[in-house]
């Protein structure tokens, strides 16, 4: 009989725990993505560097209903105040940045989408993985993927902040509120807030170029190879914010690495990525494999009723065994 | 019978202990007050640093004499490792007392520590090992309680506990054995992040003997201290029986070290790298040196020598503690342009947690009857 951990789970939550042992779990089955995933394609070709998915990523994100970043009492200005607002300035993921714009530049970074003498530019947030690893070790079901559209989202209240999703993450996504003493972690949430209003992930919707699109997976996932399948050089049109999108921009093709990163990439994730530079360049550590992590530690977890109860088992028999060996030095 | 006539409470040991306490409590204020931020160097690349790898990670690898001797005395009615029995499952108590202290200032919400109780999670590794060290440490608490009820003449409390005593010590060995492995398959989640020295889909099992021979060398070395400082004498047989046990232990643990690095590739260890280094220190002193001595006569009989050896392996256990939680994702990390190195506030803590752990041991040992025989089980 399969059990999959969602119904190993149902079983066990009812104290079953113990009863079902090790022999009924057998291997656990690969997460399937949800038919209504949405997610974001990044297109580091398309993208222009403007760092307006930031800024506004941040803004959405700080506004009271259910923002990632909101806490009271908490200002975490998208332009700090003064006589000119200006925007911070971060160099990495953090407490106070959910998404970034880093750029590769080698040489004389001139050639656009090139390696060499090239610069490209990149876009890190949540991945949104199909299997994510940071709600698997998560002790207390802080984190957790909405089974629907599958963005992983946080529950601060339930949060312990013991860290493990940080130590879990493949792609070192959840931050850490180091400087308070009541500390979230912090992560992008694909902007769920905003879809009950019909609203999307703000990074896509402020995105000029068409290098942040929004939307179901499967489409996605069919727009990416569509891109892959283009003449290098060729005119074709491409749709802003949505993949869906009436808006739609006519570009030259430019030549891509023939891989979407986030196809396989840790199980598959819900945010896919094209670029004409190496992934391992653009930052994306290579000992990431298309492994689904939590399967790790499920091996593990579905072996402990059965070792329950043969430890339990092993440690009466020794007992009644060796009972009447009496004398203090019959040992051995 | 109690030693504690010859022995007083004010000595300068005691001063000392007190201080170092009052100055981790101090520490452990202040972080209450001012957060994570403000009393470590931890940061999002090294999220876990000292207090986990050596007080949470350490403390409960250290508590792992309990559970072998329980097992020994109860399980396997090797007898004559009685008079070790309520020493070694204390100093487990007082190991996991630590452990839990730590993890308490630890976390970001000390006071959600009780969330996992609550919450259940259990696809979440952790989650398995916050039940493993409630129950544990109540199993504990109830395998140490003779020594009060002895104490306080509480006979009736003591038959009834003589009653349940095997089968608290199965379920106690039996919790502890898994959380042993399960600490170590806490890092089974992160191949991305650590370096192939350390990580293998074998983790829990590793952490799993070395625990063992971590236990074996606190029981040896505990015995050892109690003799010195409480005129207690220890049989010379439980040392020799300690001895053989370790030499096995180790012998495994080497092998199995052997078989991973050669499946990760010898020259990782030896490419000079910061990881590279650690993993040969650890192996050279935690196993092999020790392998080394025990393979000598003297060093299996003679008290003084095993002490030695003991020092050695608790030392060695301690650095792989370390290494599997800092120094495996070194290269990770560097990569990802961070760095740590333990405040010192965080050295202070730790110090004052041992010097509690230490302290409260020392106070069993002068009013308590500690190093009486443990309570048989009313089977017998
Ligand atoms: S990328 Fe990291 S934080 Fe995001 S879902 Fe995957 S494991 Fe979780
Ligand atoms: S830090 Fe919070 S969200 Fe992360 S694993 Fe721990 S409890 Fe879960
Ligand atoms: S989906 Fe929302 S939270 Fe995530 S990076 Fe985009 S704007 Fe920021």
């Amino acid at each position: 009989m399969a059990i999959n951990r969602r119904d190993f789970l149902k079983a066990s939550s009812g104290g079953a725990l113990l009863l079902a042992s090790g022999a009924t779990v057998a291997e656990a089955e690969a997460k399937e993505l949800s038919p209504d995933a949405v997610g974001i394609l990044y297109d580091a070709t398309l993208c222009i560097g403007c760092k307006s998915c930031m800024v506004n990523c941040k803004r959405v994100n700080t506004l009271e209903k259910g923002g990632a970043l909101y806490k009271p009492g908490r200002d975490i200005p998208y332009n700090y105040k003064g006589d000119f607002p200006i925007w911070d300035e971060v160099t990495e993921l953090s407490d106070t940045a959910l998404s970034i714009i880093k750029a590769y530049k080698e040489g004389t970074g001139l050639n656009r989408n090139e390696v060499e003498n090239g610069f490209s530019f990149v876009k890190n947030h949540c991945m949104h993985c199909i299997d994510p690893a940071c709600a698997s070790v998560c002790p207390v079901e802080a984190l957790y993927k909405e089974p629907a559209s599958g963005a992983v989202i946080y529950y601060r209240d339930r949060c312990i902040g013991c860290r493990y999703c940080q130590i879990a993450c493949p792609f070192g996504i959840p931050k850490f509120e180091w400087g308070s003493n009541d500390p979230l972690i912090v992560k992008c949430q694909l902007c769920h807030h905003r879809f009950p209003e019909g609203g999307y992930s703000a990074c896509c919707e402020f995105c000029p170029s068409g290098a942040s699109i929004f939307g179901p997976v499967k489409e996605l996932r069919e727009e990416a190879k569509r891109r892959l399948s283009l003449t290098y050089g060729k005119y074709y049109d491409f749709p802003v914010q949505t993949v869906g999108s009436e808006r739609k921009l006519a570009k030259q093709a430019s030549r891509y690495i023939d891989r979407i990163y986030g196809m396989t990439e840790a199980g598959g994730t819900q945010y896919l990525l094209l670029a004409g530079v190496p992934f391992d360049m653009l930052g994306f550590n290579p000992q990431i494999s298309d492994q689904e992590y939590p399967e790790l530690t499920w091996d593990y977890i579905q072996k402990v009723p059965a070792l329950i109860v043969g430890l339990l088992l092993a440690g009466a028999a020794s007992y009644y065994a060796t009972r009447n060996r009496d004398g203090e030095d019959k040992e051995k | 019978m109690n030693s504690a006539q010859e022995n007083r409470f004010w000595t300068p040991n005691t001063i000392l202990l007190l201080f170092a306490i009052l100055v981790g409590g101090g520490v452990a204020l202040y972080r209450l007050f001012y957060g994570l931020g403000a009393a470590t160097n931890l940061n999002d690349t090294y999220p876990w640093g000292l207090w986990l790898a050596f007080d949470v990670l350490g403390g409960v690898a250290m508590a792992a004499g309990g559970f072998i001797i329980a097992a020994a005395i109860y399980l396997f009615n090797w007898r004559k490792y009685r008079p070790i029995g309520r020493p070694a499952i204390l100093t487990a108590f007082l190991g996991y007392l630590m452990a839990v202290i730590a993890l308490f200032l630890d976390i970001g919400h000390p006071f959600r520590l009780w969330h996992p109780i609550a919450m259940w999670q259990i696809h979440s590794i952790m989650w398995v090992v916050a039940i493993h060290v409630v129950l544990y440490t109540t199993t504990l608490a109830i395998e140490s309680s003779p020594m009060l009820f002895e104490r306080f003449n509480k006979t009736r409390a003591l038959t009834a506990l003589s009653k349940i005593m095997v089968g608290v010590v199965a379920f106690g060995v039996m919790l502890s054995t898994l959380h042993q492995s399960s600490l170590g398959a806490v890092f089974l989640i992160a191949p991305a992040r650590m370096s192939p020295l350390w990580f293998s889909e074998f983790l829990p099992y590793m952490f799993l003997i070395s625990a063992i021979a971590m236990g074996l060398a606190m029981v040896g070395t505990e015995a050892m201290l109690s003799e010195r400082f409480f005129g207690h004498r220890v049989d010379i047989e439980i040392y020799r029986g300690l001895a053989r046990g370790m030499l096995i232990t180790l012998a495994i643990l080497l092998v199995a070290k052997i078989f991973f690095l050669i499946r990760s590739g010898v020259g990782s260890a030896f490419n000079g790298s910061l990881p590279g280094n650690m993993y040969l220190l650890e192996i050279a002193l935690g196993i092999i040196l020790p392998l080394l001595l025990l393979t000598n006569r003297r060093f299996r009989t003679e008290p003084r020598a095993i002490l030695g050896v003991n020092i050695l392996v608790i030392t060695g256990v301690l650095l792989n503690r370390l290494n599997v939680c800092l120094f495996a994702m070194q290269g990770y990390s560097t990569a990802q342009g961070a760095g740590y190195f333990p405040s010192l506030m965080e050295f202070l803590l730790t110090l004052g947690i041992i010097a509690f752990g230490i302290f409260l041991y020392k106070m069993a040992a002068l009013y308590l009857p500690l190093f009486a025989k443990p309570i048989e089980p009313s089977g017998r």
